[in-house]
């Protein structure tokens, strides 16, 4: 591990990566504060910048701090304005905010970054503990379990889209596994599905169908909905006095070790993620907190504040534990930033450790520098950040939509893209009407390919689907698999029957 | 019916169509060689037909029971309340994109891309010129130097009868 640290550290302490980080954190702190634009759609932005510089391990290292800066961004505009730029920070408007209200928004954001920076460092130590350890057990997997392991993470991802939502986070899945067979496999050398058409051979191309999914929907609600941007009531809260007191910092001390390691574990699972973690963290250190305590969460809470604040961001690194050892995301940023990889021509997975140490470890180390900008660089420049909140709309969403367009541009170089690009993206915010989740469809996008390579390949080493009995550890991902499918909308079932007998009996 | 389950028929018949292009047309297609192969091009597409099918029928059929007394919040984005929303330039700022696509190439990056900005901005309600130009050209001439000479990604700046 310390041949491999030390790797790291030659890679990430080059000028032009420590650059990046910087700059990877300042856009993201910037963009992720912007209400409505989440990681996701910052990312999918970024996506063709970064594989422009060519370097996967130069992409990733600006990638990852662009992920860690739309989390701090979308933590300064949940305390600030109570308008949360991204799933992750709702949690932590809860208590954020009415601690601006009461005139510390300076010492909410700093106990955001502190609690933010405490959690992502916790995340990379245990990231770098597990991950090696994940991935040499990985490296017994044949594509029979990879084939069977993408099926349970798909699933997963399904299962954890919430109640009365399985079945439709299932449909986007198959959907977006239907569009990733579109255009001309590796596998088999002939076009699939491409009705005729040129732009299709090649399939739909990954930048696009992000853009379409994640900053073109949001940007068009922006438009449709003004509410949507401004949240809150009205301007942003001064910011003052960043500091807070020895006896705030102690309460904290046990909330952020308690939230960092288990952020970490929920975002390794997936299909969990942030958000969930974020929620969870708050949830439980309001139930353990007692007395005043305990009253005090929602109305400017130190714990209440710092607890989701650390959670999410050891989530984030958490969710990097499946992408790098299985090459299997287990979220929306994680699986576009998979899809980056691939384009870069490099496939995560067990191997990555053991063939390109230099990108795996560069990551990691970038991690921790990531978190020291963010906590020594962004902090102290927040108040001056926060003044984009101030940009009026009118301007933003031009350069918004400029961007989604420049980005499908850029990465194909064709405007035939570019309406492909309006067309999906009309088609996603017609799904988000529907409150279908759009993640699964990108997610199942990207690990299309994946699966019907393994699953081909798995067949034709068993001449058929004997592969499915013939190998215990197969049939028991694909079992628990089922079970993650099945399972929320029977207890969703057992819940009702159990609330009916209750009122059958009064 | 609402929405969803419009959608969910819609993606039903969708997948009759890519399941029946599965089925029946693709292993035409199949050289004799790989037709001894277990795994065909069509075999994975088959697998994901029957699947979509069964899932959209779970979602038309509403065997999935959604949560009871979920309100939406004032900021989520909600179609029932679509005529409150502002269609109309939501729709104007989608055909600019389309405009913006056909008119890229032939016009050139920096035309284009000026009259994007400020026609995205007058579609929503701005009215000071003296502030819309300047920004709108400034924007496009950064990122035409951004992408061009760092990024090193060819865009044409020029209409098509100024060369280049």
């Amino acid at each position: 591990m310390l041949e491999g640290i030390l790797i790291g550290l030659e890679a990430a302490f080059s000028i032009k990566n420590l650059l990046l980080v910087v700059a990877g954190c300042l856009i993201g702190t910037f963009i992720g504060m912007l209400p409505g634009l989440g990681p996701m759609s910052i990312i999918a932005i970024m996506i063709p910048i970064a594989i422009t510089l060519g370097d996967p391990a130069a992409a990733l290292i600006l990638l990852a701090g662009v992920y860690y800066g739309a989390i701090f961004g979308g933590s300064t505009s949940s305390i600030l304005l109570n308008a949360p730029g991204v799933a992750g920070t709702v949690a932590s408007s809860f208590d954020g905010y009415p601690m601006a209200r009461k005139g510390q928004a300076g010492k909410a954001l700093t106990i955001a970054a502190v609690s933010s920076f405490a959690g992502g460092m916790m995340g990379v130590i245990l990231l770098m503990i597990f991950a090696p350890a994940l991935s040499s057990l990985a490296l017994l997997f044949h594509s029979a379990e990879y084939f069977a392991l993408m099926v349970v993470g798909l699933s997963a991802i399904a299962a954890f889209a919430g109640t009365g939502q399985v079945a439709k986070a299932l449909m986007m899945t198959v959907l977006g596994l239907i569009l990733a067979t579109v255009g001309e496999g590796a596998l088999f050398n002939m076009p699939r599905f491409t009705l005729g058409m040129m732009d299709l051979q090649s399939g739909i191309s990954f930048i696009t169908l992000a853009m379409a999914m994640f900053a073109l929907p949001e940007a068009l609600f922006l438009v449709l909905n003004p509410a949507r941007g401004s949240g809150g009531d009205g301007g942003p809260n001064k910011i003052t006095g960043l500091r807070f007191s020895r006896a705030e910092g102690r309460a904290m001390l046990p909330v952020i070790g308690r939230q960092s390691v288990q952020g970490f574990f929920v975002g390794v699972l997936p299909g969990a993620g942030a958000t969930l973690a974020s929620f969870l963290g708050y949830a439980v250190e309001r139930n353990i907190a007692k007395g005043e305590d305990q009253a005090e969460f929602g109305h400017g809470s130190v714990k209440g504040l710092a607890a989701p604040e650390t959670a999410n961001n050891a989530a984030c690194t958490g969710s990097f534990v499946p992408l790098l050892t299985l090459g299997i995301p287990g979220s929306g940023t994680t699986a576009i930033l998979l899809g980056a990889l691939i384009a870069l021509n490099v496939t995560p997975g067990p191997r990555l450790m053991t063939d390109t140490p230099e990108v795996f470890w560069a990551v990691i180390i970038s991690m921790f520098i990531g978190n020291f900008v963010l906590l020594i660089l962004n902090l102290p420049l927040i108040p001056y950040i926060a003044k984009i909140l101030a940009i009026p709309r009118n301007y933003l969403i031009p350069f918004i939509l400029f961007f989604t367009l420049m980005g499908a541009y850029i990465g194909q170089n064709n405007a035939t893209e570019l309406l492909m690009l309006v067309g999906l993206g009309v088609l996603a915010s017609i799904f988000r009407f529907a409150d279908y989740p759009l993640a699964p469809l990108l997610i199942g996008f990207i690990l299309g390919r994946m699966l019907e390579d393994n699953f081909a390949r798995s067949m034709q080493l068993y001449r058929g689907m004997d592969f499915i009995w013939e190998r215990p550890m197969t049939l028991g991902l694909l079992v628990l698999a089922a079970i993650l499918i099945v399972l929320p909308s029977y207890r969703a079932r057992r819940a009702k029957a159990r609330a009916k007998g209750v009122a059958d009996g009064d | 019916m609402a929405l969803d389950r419009w959608i969910a028929l819609i993606f039903i018949v969708f997948c009759c169509a890519y399941g029946y292009m599965a089925f029946f047309t693709m292993d035409q297609d199949v050289p004799p060689f790989m037709q001894r192969n277990p795994v065909w091009p069509s075999t994975f597409p088959k697998v994901l037909a029957v699947l979509g099918i069964l899932v959209g029928l779970v979602v038309l059929l509403g065997l999935e029971k959604p949560e009871a007394g979920k309100e939406p919040s004032a900021t989520e984005i909600n179609y029932r309340r679509l005529h409150e929303y502002k269609l109309g330039q939501a729709l104007a700022l989608l055909g600019l994109m389309v405009a913006y696509a056909l008119l890229l190439r032939p016009a050139g990056f920096l035309i284009a891309t000026t009259l994007f900005l400020i026609a995205g901005s007058a579609i929503l309600g701005e009215r000071k010129v003296h502030i819309m130009v300047p920004v709108s050209l400034l924007a496009a001439l950064c990122v035409w130097y951004l992408v061009q000479q760092v990024l090193g990604i060819f865009l044409r700046p020029f209409p098509f009868f100024l060369g280049n």
